[in-house]
């Protein structure tokens, strides 16, 4: 089984800050990371392969240091990666980034499952996954947190829905979207970092892909951002002080007209 | 387009580096260098640096391709998601705001309607204030599948060409118009908080959070149309129902191949929870680590129930097991806005914050009185909620007679 | 303070960060004040390849030494120094076969160890044998192709968890600390059974158990070594495990030291932090700097080992015993920090004193490691 694992190196948003004088965000000191979400979708991939055989191969669109997110999945049990870097490819919106990715993936060839983190944390859009399956023209299923079975070149999962799961197949090749109910990641193992960093990461530009320039990064991207600002943080109220029974008594008597 | 350092008027102080929200600027032998290979051209550090030493250079004309002409794009569309042949309520949140857009710029407002015997809804959809409601209506649209719905979407914005379109973000919505969007070379913006028009340029402003909720970012979408945006549940407010609101119904049908879905939905599984409706709710307690155990989760459902409210948990409480994901509430969980949220031994870390914080009332109750939820808490009690949320259960029963 | 570490002891070094501050952390409390012994910490720590790291690479190892264990022990330590023995203690009871079994014996053995399939035990103390380890009383008598074992070994970690045990016996009582020797033995071996699990002050993840031998029939071939070197074997794998046992002290302190450091920067007494009284920031800096100087010791002792020197015994005593003075220090220094808080058993800091005690303890007590110590300096002072 071929498989395919889109990954995006993205920083760690959980630890970014805004400085409370001028009222930005604090970037530097925040690391970078694989995206949470792609995590789980690396160790889907390298659990099909030990259930069902062949290799996993992760790509990832980004500058030359996403290099070591690359490295970061093989030591976790991938066999092989590409790092999709360009100056043309900067300043890529959603479109732009599907379009590149896909046509990466056209030029790496036969490939039986896509599997993608169900967003980035940076980005939060969720609209790269189901936009690679549609410049590929390939089923996808979104937000799968169980794959049940692959049978015959037809795979069964669960869909994650508002109220529960619908219950999807899907021939192959398909594109899957991955949520964290899927899996529990395991640990990079030491042989696996060893294996990583004398790994030989393949490296695909612009003029390697067949691909139209026009519709490639800034140029290519639909959506252009035209302002980034930090919201106005929401101001806190009053602090209600006392012993159980006062304070108790005086939020019922303050929220009691609201509720009915 | 691009952008430069001047170098003679940068200083070094840092301020555009610690800036950048894509941490593409560096400083390099005491003046600043960016990295277009990570710049996106947003114009943050422009903004911040106090000595004008960054420049955005102009568009080369033969650098961009011509904004096509988009007279013909007219209306504003609203997809209608539909489950169990029921219209979803966020369907009618973008209604309303679907109508402001159409108002200012002076067009149509339509929604767009596929499913099975739906022709019912389709009418429910008029009393909400739209022009047309374009309706689909077949056997094989009835459950929810990527590919049918995605062709028919695309076959009917080809044909008449809407300018905005936009669809709630719900596990559907997402999944259809990221699908949707590559078929017609559109561009789309997810999550949006805010829309607005420019009038002058006739765009859409697409307002969103990103970095987790750190930023707010503008978007626009200058040279291709239709505008696509996706919107949460309860960030806008819904459209006024009323019966007197007269529409047309135009029904669509196509060549039945245009229905065909490799993919198939085998089955249907809900998961019915006593909170199934975390979303709807007027009044959420909420549990975080401050809870401790599973067991605990009790006092919160205790008040919950006294108030008629619906229980939400943190994330740090569904990661340990006390509470199942559609408990949820936070970046990665549900984003809810009901009238009173009451945080209970949740500290208020950011990714719960964006998943509540435009609740009307925020109340929080912890033992810590440097826990973050405090500066967002419209009311704050510093105490031990296990004594403090008996007592509250115990008087809001005899205030509300519950 | 950076001690040059080759990229691949970086990797293990991180690895083990990682399973710590992921996996350990999480479930410390809960491990200790329950007594569970941590199977699924080993588990993860097999998948990454940690149980081999002191094997060699034709075992199944990664082919790594001294400095290897050391990293990964204090690593684990940070985040439970009771946790971190269910992998510490396989490493000592391993070492007798890397030191002296026949090849037969490491490839039967050494795979399944280094795989994390089997945890190892080390066992030569006794009710009558501690400090005076040759009053030992087990005895095995050798009868055709067997040998049968009759005692009770007292205080094991990893008693009745571990699957191969390395056992010192005597085998003539008459010769006293000549007449011994080790054996490895396997759990489910006929007359061999466990004891009760003992109810500890500290490292309650870990399990010590009394094994029990009861005419226990074990093939010869299981010797190790041959007869009479029964305390060769014991003292040249304890040169090997002190650092070892070094490193779970230096590991336990500085996990303590962390916490407290971040516990005074958010604790705000008189209007300020804790941790701007200067009286205090003297406390911390002694701390560091003696946790520092026992790292270091650790790190020179396992580097020695590694080049292949063998005249380790007063280098190692002293790690071993500076490093566990150390941390017993620092421990209590660090619940003093802490106040009130620190005597409550919601808060972590004292599981931390708790367990540093032992380390003064076992593995040669303090004293013994003295004894060793001075008798070396006499011994060299004679020589000149």
């Amino acid at each position: 089984m071929n498989i395919i694992v889109c990954i995006k190196q993205v920083p760690d948003t959980t630890n970014v800050r805004i400085d409370p004088e001028t009222n930005t965000l604090v970037r530097s000191g925040v690391q970078s990371i694989v995206n949470p979400f792609d995590m789980y979708a690396i160790e889907e991939g390298v659990r099909l392969k030990e259930k069902f055989g062949g290799t996993v191969t992760i790509i990832t669109m980004g500058p030359p240091q996403a290099e070591e997110a690359l490295r970061e999945a093989i030591s976790l049990g991938a066999d092989g990666a590409i790092l999709i870097s360009d100056r043309a490819f900067a300043g890529s919106d959603t479109w732009a980034t599907s379009y590149t990715l896909s046509r990466a993936i056209q030029k790496i060839g036969k490939f039986d499952i896509i599997i993608c983190g169900k967003q980035a944390i940076d980005g939060d859009t969720a609209q790269v996954g189901p936009g690679i399956a549609a410049f590929l023209d390939i089923p996808q299923i979104t937000f799968v947190k169980k794959i049940e079975d692959i049978k015959d070149s037809l795979m069964r999962s669960e869909r994650m829905t508002e109220e529960g799961y619908d219950i999807v197949e899907s021939p192959l090749p398909c594109l899957i979207t991955v949520v964290k109910e899927i899996n529990e990641p395991r640990l990079p193992s030491l042989k696996g970092k060893l294996r990583a960093k004398k790994a030989e990461i393949k490296k695909l530009e612009a003029k390697d892909l067949d691909a139209d320039p026009d519709l490639l990064g800034l140029k290519g991207s639909p959506t252009k951002v035209v302002k980034i600002f930090t919201p106005s943080p929401r101001k806190g109220g009053q602090i209600l002080e006392g012993e159980v029974k006062d304070v108790s008594e005086k939020l019922v008597e303050l929220l009691k007209s609201e509720i009915c | 387009m691009s952008i430069k350092i001047i170098n003679e008027k940068c200083v070094g102080c840092k301020l555009c580096v610690r800036t950048c929200p894509f941490g593409a600027i560096e400083l390099v032998n005491k003046k600043a260098v960016i990295d277009l290979h990570k710049c996106t051209l947003c114009g943050a550090c422009i903004e911040s640096c106090k000595f004008d030493a960054i420049v955005l250079t102009k568009i080369n004309p033969t650098d961009m391709p011509f904004p096509k002409k988009f007279d013909e794009y007219k209306g504003v569309w609203v997809f209608c998601e539909q489950k169990k042949g029921v219209v979803q309520s966020v369907a009618y949140e973008l209604l309303g705001k679907g109508r402001e857009l159409a108002d200012t710029l002076g067009v149509e407002l339509c929604g767009v309607l596929l499913g099975e015997n739906v022709k019912g809804e389709a009418q429910k959809v008029i009393h909400r204030g739209v022009n047309k409601v374009y309706l689909v209506d077949e056997a094989a649209l009835k459950h929810y599948q990527d590919e049918p719905y995605s062709k028919v979407l695309i076959q009917l914005i080809k044909e008449h060409k809407p300018e905005i379109v936009l669809c709630g973000a719900s596990s559907i919505g997402r999944s259809l118009i990221s699908r949707v969007a590559i078929g017609i070379h559109a561009g789309l913006t997810a999550d949006c908080t805010g829309l607005d028009i420019d009038i002058k340029e006739r765009l859409l402003l697409q307002t969103r959070p990103a970095f987790g909720g750190n930023i707010m970012a503008t978007i626009i979408c200058p040279n291709h149309r239709p505008q696509m945006s996706t919107v949460r549940h309860k960030v806008m407010k819904e459209a006024v129902e009323n019966k007197h609101y007269k529409g047309k119904i135009i029904e669509k049908s196509y060549d039945a191949k245009i229905y065909y879905s490799r993919t198939r939905l085998l089955d249907v599984v809900e998961e019915i929870e006593e909170t199934v409706n975390l979303t709807e709710a007027n009044v959420i307690v909420s549990g975080g680590r401050g809870m401790q155990s599973p067991e605990n989760f009790k006092l919160i459902e205790d008040l919950a129930k006294s108030l008629g409210g619906a229980v939400g948990a943190s994330r740090a409480a569904v990661d340990s097991g006390w509470k199942t994901y559609s408990h949820q509430v936070g970046q990665t969980g549900k984003t809810v806005c009901p009238k009173i949220y009451i945080a209970c031994g949740i500290s208020g870390q950011i990714q719960h914050l964006v998943g509540m914080q435009s609740s009307e009332i925020i109340v929080a109750i912890n033992k810590d009185p440097h826990a973050p939820i405090f500066t967002v808490a419209t009311y704050g009690i510093v105490g031990d909620l296990f004594e403090v949320l008996p007592e509250l259960t115990r008087r809001f029963k005899e205030a509300l007679k519950r | 303070m950076d001690y040059l570490l080759t990229e691949e002891q970086v990797m293990v070094r991180d690895i083990a960060r990682q399973i710590a501050e992921e996996k350990i952390r999480p479930v410390a409390a809960k491990y200790d004040a329950e007594g569970i012994f941590p199977w699924d910490i080993v588990k993860i720590m097999a998948a990454s390849d940690l149980c081999g790291i002191y094997i060699e690479e034709k075992y199944g190892g990664t082919g790594g030494g001294a400095m290897e264990l050391v990293l990964a022990t204090e690593e684990l330590s940070k985040a439970c120094g009771g946790i971190s023995l269910a992998f510490a203690a396989t490493a000592l009871g391993t070492f007798p076969i890397i030191l002296f079994g026949t090849e037969d014996q490491k490839r039967k053995y050494l795979p399944d160890i280094a795989k994390g399939k089997k945890l190892a035990a080390f066992a030569l103390t006794e009710a009558g044998a501690g400090s005076d380890a040759g009053a030992i009383a087990t005895t095995a008598e050798l009868k055709g192709d067997y040998y049968v074992l009759n005692g009770t070994k007292q205080w094991i970690t990893n008693g009745g968890e571990a699957e191969v045990y390395t056992v010192v016996a005597s085998t003539n009582r008459a010769k006293g600390a000549r007449g011994a020797a080790a054996f490895i033995i396997e759990k489910g071996m006929k007359g061999f059974e466990f004891g009760k699990k003992e109810d500890k002050m500290g490292i309650r993840a870990s399990a010590t158990r009394e094994l029990v031998f009861t005419d226990c029939k074990i093939p010869k071939e299981n010797i190790l070594g041959k007869e009479g070197m029964g305390f060769i074997v014991a003292m040249k794998t304890f040169d090997q495990s002190r650092p070892g046992v070094a490193a779970q002290a230096v590991g336990i302190a500085q996990g303590a030291l962390d916490l407290t450091v971040q516990y005074m920067k958010d604790r705000k007494q008189f209007g300020k932090s804790i941790s701007s009284f200067q009286g205090l920031q003297f406390m911390l800096a002694d701390m560091a700097t003696e946790i520092e100087a026992s790292r270091a010791l650790v790190y020179a002792c396992a580097r020695m080992l590694d080049s292949g020197n063998s005249k380790v015994s007063k280098d190692s005593a002293m790690a071993k015993l500076f490093a566990s003075d150390v941390a017993m220090k620092v421990t209590v220094n660090c619940v003093q920090l802490f106040g009130g808080y620190g005597y409550m058993r919601d808060y972590p800091i004292e599981k931390y004193m708790r367990d540093a005690k032992i380390t003064q303890i076992y593995e040669g007590t303090n004293q013994i490691q003295r004894g060793i110590i001075a008798n070396h300096l006499i011994k060299e002072t004679a020589a000149k």
